[in-house]
C-alpha cells in the first residue's frame, strides 16, 4: 500500500495518466452539469425544432452556430445529446460496479474465511458464470425481457435493469480478487488476535480484514467501470438497452447509425469518439492504476 | 482408459449443462406469449380456446408438459417459428454457415496476425514497433466491436466505397446443401470487412497473452538448457518456447466463446450479415418464442460441444496434465 501523497507524485510524474485524468474529469464534470451547461435540453419538446434537423456541424456548409455538432433527424444538437447521454452511461456504469463490488466483495470475503465447501461452491459458481460470458447473458435476459413486457412498461425499467444485469454478472471478478487477499490476509497475527478477543465472524471480515484487502479492489472497480460501459452501449446500440427517449451514448449511437448511408456521419461519430475517449480514459488509468499499486506485477511486464 | 473415463466425465457434465438450458428453454415458453393466440388468432370463443387449450396438452401438471417438451426437443423438434410458420430448428440451421463462416474468417485471421505479432512483441522488447503495437492493443481492446464495425462500414463501404458493407453477397450451394461466401468472389468480398472487424477486438487480447506467455516461456529453465545444448536460436524459439505458449491460448481461446458469438450478434447486427445472431434479434422484436428457444439452445450447445473439445485439446498437447478422474 502506498500514501495518498506518493500516489499523486506519480501521478504528476506520468504524462499519460494525466492526460487521461483529464479527459476523465471534464467528461464527468460535462456529464454531471449536463443541465446546466449544454446548450439546450434536446428532450424538452418545447425547446427542440424538426426545421432544425439534420444539420451537419457548424463550420460546414449548411452548418448552424447554436449547433456545434452538427443536428439529428429530430433537430437535436449533437452536443447537448451528447452531454445528457454521457451522464447516462455513466451512472449504467458506475451503479453496475457498485452491485458488482457489494456482491463480489461480500461473497469473496466469505469464501475466503470460511473456505471449504462454501468456498469450493462458490468459486466453481465464478467460473462457470465467467465462462458464459456476461455480454451473452446480458442479451439473452434482455431480449426476454423486452419480449415479455409492453415497450413503455420496458423503457421505464431499463436502467435499472442495466444496471443489475452487468452488475450480477460481473461478480465473479471482484470476489476472486477479495478471495485471494483475503487467504494471504486470513492467517496474520492482527487477525487471529481480533478472534481472540472474541470479535465475531461478520467484524473480523469487514472490519479487519477487508481495509487490507481494498487496494485491489480499487484497482479493478476502474477497468470494471469501463467494461460495464462498454457493454452498457452494446446492448444499447443492439436496442435491449436504454430507450430512445432517454438514451445513453450506445442508443444514440444506434439511433445514428442508418443516417451514415444518407452522409449524416455526425449523429453517430461524435458519440462514438466520446465513448472510446471515456473507455480509453478508464482502461489507462485502470493500468496506470494496476501498475502504481502492485510494483511485483510491473517488473514481471518489463 | 483414462481418456474413456474423462470423456465420460465430460459427457455426464455436458448432458447436465443442456438440461439445465432445455429447463430454461421450457420455462420461457411457458410463460412467453400465448401458443394459442398464435395459432388462431383473436377470433375464437371462450368455450372453443378452452377445449383447444385442453386438446393440445396446455392445461396438464408442470412435469408431464416439460417431459412432453424434452421428449421434442430431443428429436430436434422445438416448435413452428409464428413468423416463418417453418420449424424454428430448420430455420436456425439455414443460417448457422452464415455465422460459422464469419467466426472461421475472423479466427484465421487473428490467428496469422497474433502469432507473429505476438512472438515479435516477446523477443524485441524494446523496439519501437513493439511499442507501437502495445499501444495500439489497449486502444484496440477500448473500442466496442460496434464501433469497429460502424467505422468499417462509414469508411470503406460508404466514404470510399471499396468494398460492400452489408449481407453475404453471391454464395455457392455445396452438394450438403452448406451455402458457403469462401468460393466466390463477391462473397470472399463480402467477408472482409465482417471478418476484420470480428477479428479485431479478441487481437489485442491475444498478442498481450501470447506476448506475455512467450516471455515467460523463454525465461524457463527447459529452454535455457535447449539452448545451452547448443539448439540454434530459431529452434529453441519457434519449438521450444512457443510450444508452451499454446496452451493458455487455448485455454482463453475456449473460454472466450461465449463472448465471441454475443460479438457475433453486434457484428451481424451493423453488417446485416444473415446469420444467426441477426435472426435472434429479429426474432425477439417479434416475440418469435419458438425460434428465441431454439436459438438459445443452439447456442448452448455449441457453447457444450467447443468446451468440451477444449478440454480435450488442452489434455493431448499438455502431457503434464492429469486427466480428471484418472489414476496417478
Amino acid at each position: 500500500m502506498i500514501t495518498w501523497s506518493a500516489l499523486l507524485k506519480r501521478f504528476i510524474s506520468d504524462p499519460v495518466a494525466i492526460i487521461a485524468g483529464f479527459v476523465l474529469l471534464l467528461l464527468i464534470l460535462m456529464a454531471a452539469f449536463a443541465p446546466l451547461i449544454a446548450p439546450q435540453n434536446p428532450y424538452d419538446l418545447m425547446q427542440i425544432d424538426v426545421m432544425d434537423s439534420d444539420m451537419p456541424p457548424s463550420w460546414k456548409p449548411g452548418g448552424d452556430p447554436r449547433f456545434w455538432l452538427g443536428t439529428d433527424s429530430q433537430g437535436r444538437g449533437v452536443l447537448s445529446t451528447i452531454m445528457y447521454g454521457t451522464g447516462i452511461s455513466l451512472l449504467i456504469g458506475i451503479g453496475a460496479v457498485i452491485v458488482q463490488g457489494v456482491l463480489g466483495i461480500t461473497l469473496g470475503l466469505i469464501a475466503g474465511y470460511k473456505g471449504g465447501w462454501i468456498d469450493s461452491f462458490l468459486m466453481r459458481l465464478a467460473d462457470i458464470q465467467m465462462s458464459l460470458s456476461t455480454l451473452m447473458i446480458a442479451i439473452i435476459v434482455l431480449a426476454l425481457f423486452q419480449a415479455a413486457f409492453d415497450p413503455s412498461v420496458y423503457a421505464e425499467y431499463a436502467i435499472f435493469m442495466l444496471i443489475f444485469i452487468i452488475g450480477i454478472a460481473e461478480w465473479p471478478k471482484f470476489a476472486r480478487t477479495v478471495r485471494a487477499s483475503v487467504l494471504g490476509e486470513k492467517n496474520k497475527e492482527y487477525v487471529d488476535a481480533a478472534r481472540v478477543i472474541g470479535l465475531p465472524a461478520r467484524k473480523v471480515m469487514w472490519g479487519h480484514i477487508l481495509p487490507n484487502a481494498m487496494t485491489p479492489v480499487l484497482v479493478i472497480s476502474t477497468i470494471q467501470v469501463a467494461e460495464a460501459i462498454m457493454t452498457e452501449a452494446a446492448l444499447s446500440f443492439l436496442g435491449l438497452g436504454m430507450p430512445v427517449n432517454k438514451p445513453s451514448l450506445g442508443s444514440l449511437i444506434r439511433s445514428g447509425f442508418e443516417y451514415i448511408f444518407s452522409g449524416s456521419w455526425w449523429i453517430t461519430f461524435y458519440p462514438a469518439l466520446v465513448l472510446i475517449a471515456l473507455i480509453l480514459a478508464l482502461n489507462l488509468l485502470g493500468d496506470w492504476l494496476r501498475d502504481v499499486m502492485n510494483p511485483k506485477l510491473r517488473r514481471g511486464d518489463e | 482408459m483414462h481418456i474413456i473415463a474423462f470423456l465420460l466425465r465430460r459427457a455426464v457434465q455436458a448432458v447436465i449443462v443442456m438440461f439445465v438450458i432445455s429447463l430454461i428453454g421450457f420455462s420461457i415458453q411457458d410463460n412467453l406469449g400465448d401458443p394459442l393466440r398464435e395459432l388462431v388468432g383473436q377470433s375464437v370463443s371462450e368455450a372453443e380456446r378452452d377445449l383447444m387449450r385442453e386438446d393440445m396438452g396446455l392445461n396438464d401438471p408442470f412435469l408431464s408438459q416439460y417431459a412432453r417438451f424434452l421428449g421434442h426437443a430431443v428429436q430436434g423438434d422445438l416448435g413452428n417459428s409464428y413468423f416463418f410458420k417453418r420449424p424454428a430448428i430448420a430455420v436456425i440451421m439455414d443460417k448457422f454457415p452464415a455465422t460459422f463462416e464469419l467466426v472461421l474468417g475472423s479466427v484465421l485471421i487473428f490467428l496469422t496476425v497474433s502469432i507473429p505479432a505476438g512472438i515479435y512483441c516477446a523477443i524485441h522488447r524494446n523496439s519501437w514497433l513493439t511499442r507501437f503495437i502495445m499501444s495500439a492493443s489497449i486502444l484496440g481492446i477500448s473500442v466496442p466491436v460496434f464501433l469497429t464495425a460502424i467505422f468499417m462500414v462509414w469508411i470503406f463501404g460508404v466514404e470510399l466505397g471499396w468494398l460492400p458493407a452489408y449481407g453475404r453477397g453471391a454464395t455457392y450451394e455445396l452438394p450438403w446443401g452448406w451455402d458457403t461466401g469462401f468460393l466466390t468472389l463477391d462473397g470472399l468480398k463480402h467477408l472482409i470487412l465482417p471478418c476484420v472487424t470480428l477479428s479485431s477486438i479478441m487481437l489485442p487480447l491475444f498478442i498481450r497473452l501470447i506476448r506475455a506467455e512467450m516471455m515467460e516461456a523463454m525465461g524457463t529453465d527447459y529452454v535455457r538448457f535447449a539452448r545451452a545444448k547448443g539448439l540454434s536460436t530459431t529452434r529453441v524459439r519457434y519449438v521450444h518456447a512457443f510450444r508452451n505458449t499454446l496452451l493458455p491460448v487455448v485455454t482463453v481461446g475456449g473460454l472466450m466463446i461465449g463472448t465471441l458469438i454475443a460479438y457475433t450478434i453486434l457484428t451481424e447486427t451493423v453488417f446485416q450479415w444473415p446469420g444467426m445472431g441477426f435472426l435472434f434479434l429479429e426474432a425477439v422484436n417479434r416475440v418469435d418464442t419458438p425460434l428465441i428457444i431454439a436459438y438459445i439452445i443452439v447456442v448452448g450447445l455449441i457453447f457444450v460441444i467447443v468446451n468440451t473439445m477444449v478440454d480435450f485439446i488442452y489434455t493431448l498437447i499438455n502431457p503434464m496434465v492429469k486427466l480428471p478422474g484418472a489414476k496417478a
